[in-house]
């Protein structure tokens, strides 16, 4: 079983939805973000997805534009990335790592090595935010060879017969995009939560986690209570960004300003919804 | 897949001499073309690939279900003669097509070699070419029941040529421009609010078309329920590549039938200028089954092609996925998208549209570059000696063409695609010649 499989599982068993934080490599900087990294299965992180910044993120709203900004500007590179992945991995063989980002550095980078250098680092799926199921036999193939999970997005607009194909080429779980829009701006209602998991959940076994626009921790607890998981990005990196100095540089206050959000997020996922 | 059979316009607005019609018939249309086997104009395949893999259809999955409505609402106007008559109505008498083959004979006579023509798109509504490929995706956009339309732009040229439709059909217009095209390319954002549209600075990277590009992006996918995205070049996910080049395949195939009508048989040489490579692909494309046409793009070589300040994707750059398509880009040894640099705003992007990628691949078309100087020059010297201001996009072809003509014959047939008209660029010319207005 995998990582991701057996978190899903024994969450299952707890009775309660994962909390599925996401932070941007090399923001503000690789240190810090390193710490924060390893820190946040402590303060209740039960997934992490870790996303490669990219020049051109047309998907993402101004908050992880500016953290995808700011990590390049640090050095961000796959080869860096993997690096803090292994570290990561030193203090802990049990939390799924995701990579999340755009196709193009990976195809830079060579999609097999790439699938052999992230599964050896400890990589557990890739969300690739610009791949659909239609262009992504190549990186199929690699990944399953390397044994990542290719996690699919599933949108609002994605209908019954699309979802069939896209589901047939998911693993680990199905990522539902709860609006139609970029992240980080609008959210979506209990009720149109409520109203969209049953679709999905008839045409799938696998978990289900829900993100772009949870951003409070009742937010958070109402998406994995509806749903297995509940990931939370630009509400986080909004918070990092405001614990910035003028230069964009870490202060002593960027580490434990999120780490608090995240516990306070953590805390309202165990309390159940 | 069929190409777009604009000839019918042809055949409706110009009257040439039988034997010249007949031969239009049979040069005839993109549909012709289609029942070919080994034609170079069959492409994209059906899920939009040009080749090895380039094009494609490469968006987060809120968009998929978009574009491939849209394939299908293209595939089905495509197939309807309602549809051809109505564009055919409206590029014939909004547009103003066909646009004139023009003898440059003064710049012929400068240069001393071949015969130079130039295809007269800056004649058409709003100075441009770009109403071509807009008149047709607008006329889709209605069919669809779309009532708001964003667009990217880089010169102005195509958010011109948009906001100009919405005024003609009364629809909401939003265009994405980035901050610093906004400033150089003032008199065109002021057109555009003019005619009631909203332009929107984007201020993300360096302010030019790919930020714009990515911002337009960004709008549909929030806005899905009713907008349209109307881009305005071959490139993005298919349909749009296929699509726009089909729209502005009227070029080539007026072209075709205007040289047989002058000179009674095809042209030697075409040259026309690349950004993401529209106005070339409308020329290039019913040429890319005769093979004694040699086709030539003209990127934008900056500050030179190996001062790394370029917009020469194809010269300079690698393969790569960005804005929905697999195609050359220019992009640093990680992936990281570069900023293209180029005196025009409308050639100032890192990318190309994909069938231009796969035809220097194939080696069917050449592509080559044209600084910043160069253009400047030709543009002076277009506007002295043939009394026609050319955009600074334009400018680059002029500048290759008069380049290669001296080395030419005199029988030799070259044309030049002037994609639009110079007077958005008089500040800019103005400024680099030291000149304050
Ligand atoms: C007059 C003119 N020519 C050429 C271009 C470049 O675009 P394309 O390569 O798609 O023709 C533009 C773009 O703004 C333009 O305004």
């Amino acid at each position: 079983m995998s990582r991701i499989a057996r978190r899903f599982a024994a969450l299952k068993e707890a009775g309660r939805g994962a909390l599925i934080p996401y932070l941007e490599a090399c923001d503000p900087d690789f240190e810090t973000s390193l710490e924060l990294f390893r820190a946040m299965p402590e303060a209740g992180a039960d997934l992490i997805e870790i996303g490669m910044p990219f020049s051109d993120p047309s998907a993402d709203g101004p908050v992880i534009q500016q953290a995808a900004r700011r990590g390049l500007k640090a050095g961000a590179t796959l080869p860096r990335l993997f690096e803090m992945v292994r570290a990561f991995r030193k203090n802990d063989s049990d939390t799924p790592v995701i990579l999340m980002g755009y196709l193009n550095p990976i195809e830079v980078y060579g999609m097999l090595r790439f699938c052999e250098d992230a599964s050896r680092a400890g990589i557990d799926g890739l969300i690739i935010v610009d791949m659909p199921p239609e262009e992504g036999s190549v990186m199929r193939a690699c990944a399953a060879e390397n044994g990542l999970d290719i996690i699919r997005l599933v949108a609002p607009t994605t209908d019954d017969e699309r979802l069939k194909l896209v589901l047939s080429h998911a693993s680990g779980f199905v990522y539902y995009v709860s609006i139609t829009g970029i992240t980080g701006t609008r959210s979506a209602s209990v009720a149109d939560l409520e109203a969209a998991l049953p679709r999905l959940r008839a045409a799938t076994e696998l978990p289900v986690a829900i993100g772009f626009g949870i951003r409070t921790p009742e937010q958070a607890a109402e998406a994995s209570r509806i749903a297995d998981g509940a990931v939370v990005a630009s509400a986080l990196l909004a918070t990092l960004a405001g614990t910035l100095d003028a230069e964009g540089h870490a202060t002593a206050e960027t580490v434990p300003a999120v780490l608090a959000q995240l516990r306070g997020l953590a805390k309202a996922v165990r309390q159940g919804g | 897949m069929d190409a777009f059979p604009v000839p019918l316009l042809y055949r409706l607005t110009t009257r040439p001499p039988p034997v010249a019609r007949a031969q239009a018939a049979e040069i005839g249309t993109g549909m012709t073309d289609s029942t070919r086997t080994n034609s170079l104009r069959n492409g994209p395949d059906a899920s939009g690939h040009f080749g090895d893999g380039l094009g494609g259809r490469f968006v987060a999955e809120t968009l998929m279900p978009l574009i491939l409505e849209l394939e299908a609402a293209y595939e089905a106007a495509k197939a309807d003669p309602a549809f051809h008559k109505e564009l055919a109505f409206y590029l014939k008498d909004y547009v103003g097509r066909p646009s004139p083959l023009w003898f440059a004979r003064r710049l012929t006579e400068h240069c001393g070699g071949a015969k130079l023509y130039m295809k007269r798109e800056e004649l058409n509504h709003t100075g441009s070419h770009k109403l071509n490929n807009v008149m047709g995706q607008i006329l889709l956009a209605r069919r669809m029941g779309r009532k708001r339309i964003v667009a990217e732009t880089g010169a102005g040229q195509h958010g011109v040529a948009t906001a100009t439709v919405c005024a003609l059909f009364g629809m909401q217009c939003v265009i994405y421009m980035g901050a610093t095209d906004v400033v150089r390319q003032q008199p065109n954002v002021f057109r555009m609010k003019l005619l009631g549209a909203e332009v929107i600075p984007v201020t993300a990277g360096a302010g030019t078309l790919k930020d714009a590009m990515n911002e337009a992006m960004r709008d549909w996918v929030a806005n899905v329920h009713d907008t349209y995205f109307l881009v305005g070049t071959v490139a993005g996910p298919h349909p749009y590549p296929a699509m726009v080049r089909d729209f502005q395949s009227v070029i080539g195939d007026e072209t075709k039938a205007q040289m047989r009508e002058k000179e009674g048989r095809l042209p030697d040489v075409i040259v026309a200028a690349i950004g993401g490579g529209s106005n070339a692909m409308g020329i290039f494309h019913p040429f890319l089954d005769d093979p004694s046409v040699r086709l030539i793009g003209v990127e934008a070589a900056g500050h030179g092609l190996d001062s790394g300040k370029t917009a020469a994707s194809i010269e300079r750059g690698s393969r790569g996925v960005l804005h929905g398509n697999r195609t050359y880009l220019l992009q640093d040894e990680n992936g990281q998208i570069d900023e293209a640099h180029s005196i025009s705003a409308g050639l100032d992007y890192p990318g190309v549209g994909p069938e231009h990628s796969w035809l220097h691949e194939i080696g069917r078309a050449e592509y080559v570059g044209a600084t910043d100087d160069e253009a400047l020059e030709a543009f002076q010297l277009c506007t002295r000696t043939e009394g026609i201001i050319p955009a600074l996009e334009s400018a680059h072809a002029i500048a290759y063409a008069t380049k290669i003509a001296p080395a030419l014959s005199p029988e030799t047939l070259l044309v030049i695609n002037i994609s639009g008209r110079g007077d958005k660029d008089i500040n800019t010319v103005a400024d680099h010649l030291g000149v304050t207005l």
